[in-house]
């Protein structure tokens, strides 16, 4: 238990998805303008990372390993994620309108968000068993949403703050993702793995 | 004909920069970047990939359904991939180590599925070559730029392992800044990345007003010599 434990803190602040392994930085400038839309982006990636997790865990020990198909690996996680991404939008549209009109414009954009193929390459490449993909994918995921509420609350602030002309918008949000980088670093050392 | 050409080399490099301008593909953009040796690898690797989804796309624009077209092109560049990624292995290893998963995670580079959209999928196979391999370019420049100055301010050195991309006779070519620099961390971790990438955009856009400038001084002066 304290072993999955620690994995989940270790995956959410220590070498968090965004800050330490550079995944999913196109969302993390692109819809981090407003708190809203990035809570929104969060949630529905949330749910999306997780479960792609688990199914590209499934497809990768019962299908492509028996079958010694390695190197479609690429190929078909990109289809189960993209199939994943369809499944979330049809079952959120349906049990939860509400939710839908919140998520619904951000879970096209999710498909090409490499924080979720490699949240599962990542899995594969450290041999975790089922449970610890299914702790892994969650935990990245929560530090995914973690940093892009902080990010898009740091950036409504500066919108409204003086910066020289030539680091107004995308410039000067890079530099302030370098010290919320650098922040993040000291959680290094938390846990030991 | 060649206008047309100049157009699609000026946007790829400069005024639509995948990099600087679009940012897309910054995943990689900043997490490879910390040599300048790992930046081009992976420049170069999504060059191809680039290229050649690009290419393929504009052949095959005219048969695929518009509902459908998302799907095929990322099938189509997923393939390209493992192509790329499956030759690296075999006659880069070392680089293919150091790259490790940024390679296939090339098939999520956005700008690559953005220019397939955006440009392949309308014009010639031609054209869509050619805005293929600019892009790339421009894209490879950014990474090789980001990685010399990180590599440089982090460790002191340029090239440092060349020798896994050109081979041993390479391994010598490593310009050292100064033997007692000590190396300034926080350039190579990620950090330094992030600080990176927002002054070489910081710098493009100096460059881009200075240009403008200029060109609205020219205009006025050949206005007024004229009249």
């Amino acid at each position: 238990m304290t072993e999955y434990l620690l994995l989940l803190l270790g995956t959410a602040l220590v070498n968090n998805v965004v800050l330490v392994n550079f995944l999913g930085l196109c969302p993390f400038m692109g819809v981090s303008n407003k708190l809203d839309s990035a809570i929104g982006m969060g949630f529905a990636t949330t749910f999306v990372l997780t479960l792609a997790a688990v199914a590209s865990w499934l497809l990768e020990f019962f299908v492509l390993r028996p079958l010694d198909i390695g190197f479609l690996r690429i190929l078909t996680f990109i289809l189960v994620i993209a199939a994943v991404v369809q499944f979330t939008e049809m079952v959120v549209r349906k049990f939860s309108p509400g939710l839908y009109q919140v998520l619904g414009i951000f879970l096209p954009l999710i498909t090409t968000n490499c924080a979720v193929l490699g949240v599962a390459l990542l899995n594969i490449q450290e041999e975790h068993d089922f449970l610890k993909s299914v702790v892994y994918g969650f935990g990245s995921a929560v530090g995914f949403t973690l940093v892009m509420v902080i990010f898009a609350g740091m950036r409504e602030r500066l919108a409204l703050a003086q910066v020289p002309a030539a680091f107004a918008g995308a410039p000067i949000g890079f530099i302030v993702a370098g010290l919320l980088s650098l922040a993040f670093m000291g959680f290094s050392g938390l846990v030991t793995n | 004909m060649s206008n047309g050409f100049n157009k699609i080399i000026r946007d790829g490099l400069w005024d639509n920069n995948p990099g600087l301008v679009q940012l897309l593909g910054l995943c990689p953009l900043l997490a490879v970047t910390g040599t300048l040796i790992n930046g081009l690898g992976l420049g170069i690797a999504t060059t191809l990939v680039m290229v050649a989804s690009n290419l393929t796309v504009s052949l095959i624009r005219n048969l695929v359904r518009s509902e459908v077209r998302i799907a095929v092109f990322v099938l189509i560049i997923a393939s390209f991939v493992t192509a790329v990624e499956l030759a690296m292995q075999a006659y880069f290893y070392d680089l293919y180590k150091v790259l490790g998963i940024f390679i296939p995670l090339i098939v999520t580079n956005c700008s690559i599925i953005g220019r397939a959209e955006a440009y392949a999928s309308k014009n010639t196979p031609l054209n869509a070559a050619v805005d293929g391999l600019f892009m790339g370019l421009g894209f490879t420049g950014v990474l090789v730029v980001l990685g010399a100055m990180r590599e440089l301010v982090g460790m002191g050195t340029i090239l440092a392992q060349a020798h896994i991309m050109f081979g041993e006779a390479a391994r010598n070519i490593t310009l050292e800044l100064s033997a007692t620099h000590e190396g300034f961390l926080l350039a190579i971790l990620p950090p330094g990345a992030f600080i990176g990438l927002g002054l070489i955009i910081a710098a493009k856009n100096i460059i881009d007003r200075r240009m403008t400038a200029r060109e609205a001084l020219t205009t006025t002066q050949t206005a007024t010599s004229q009249a």
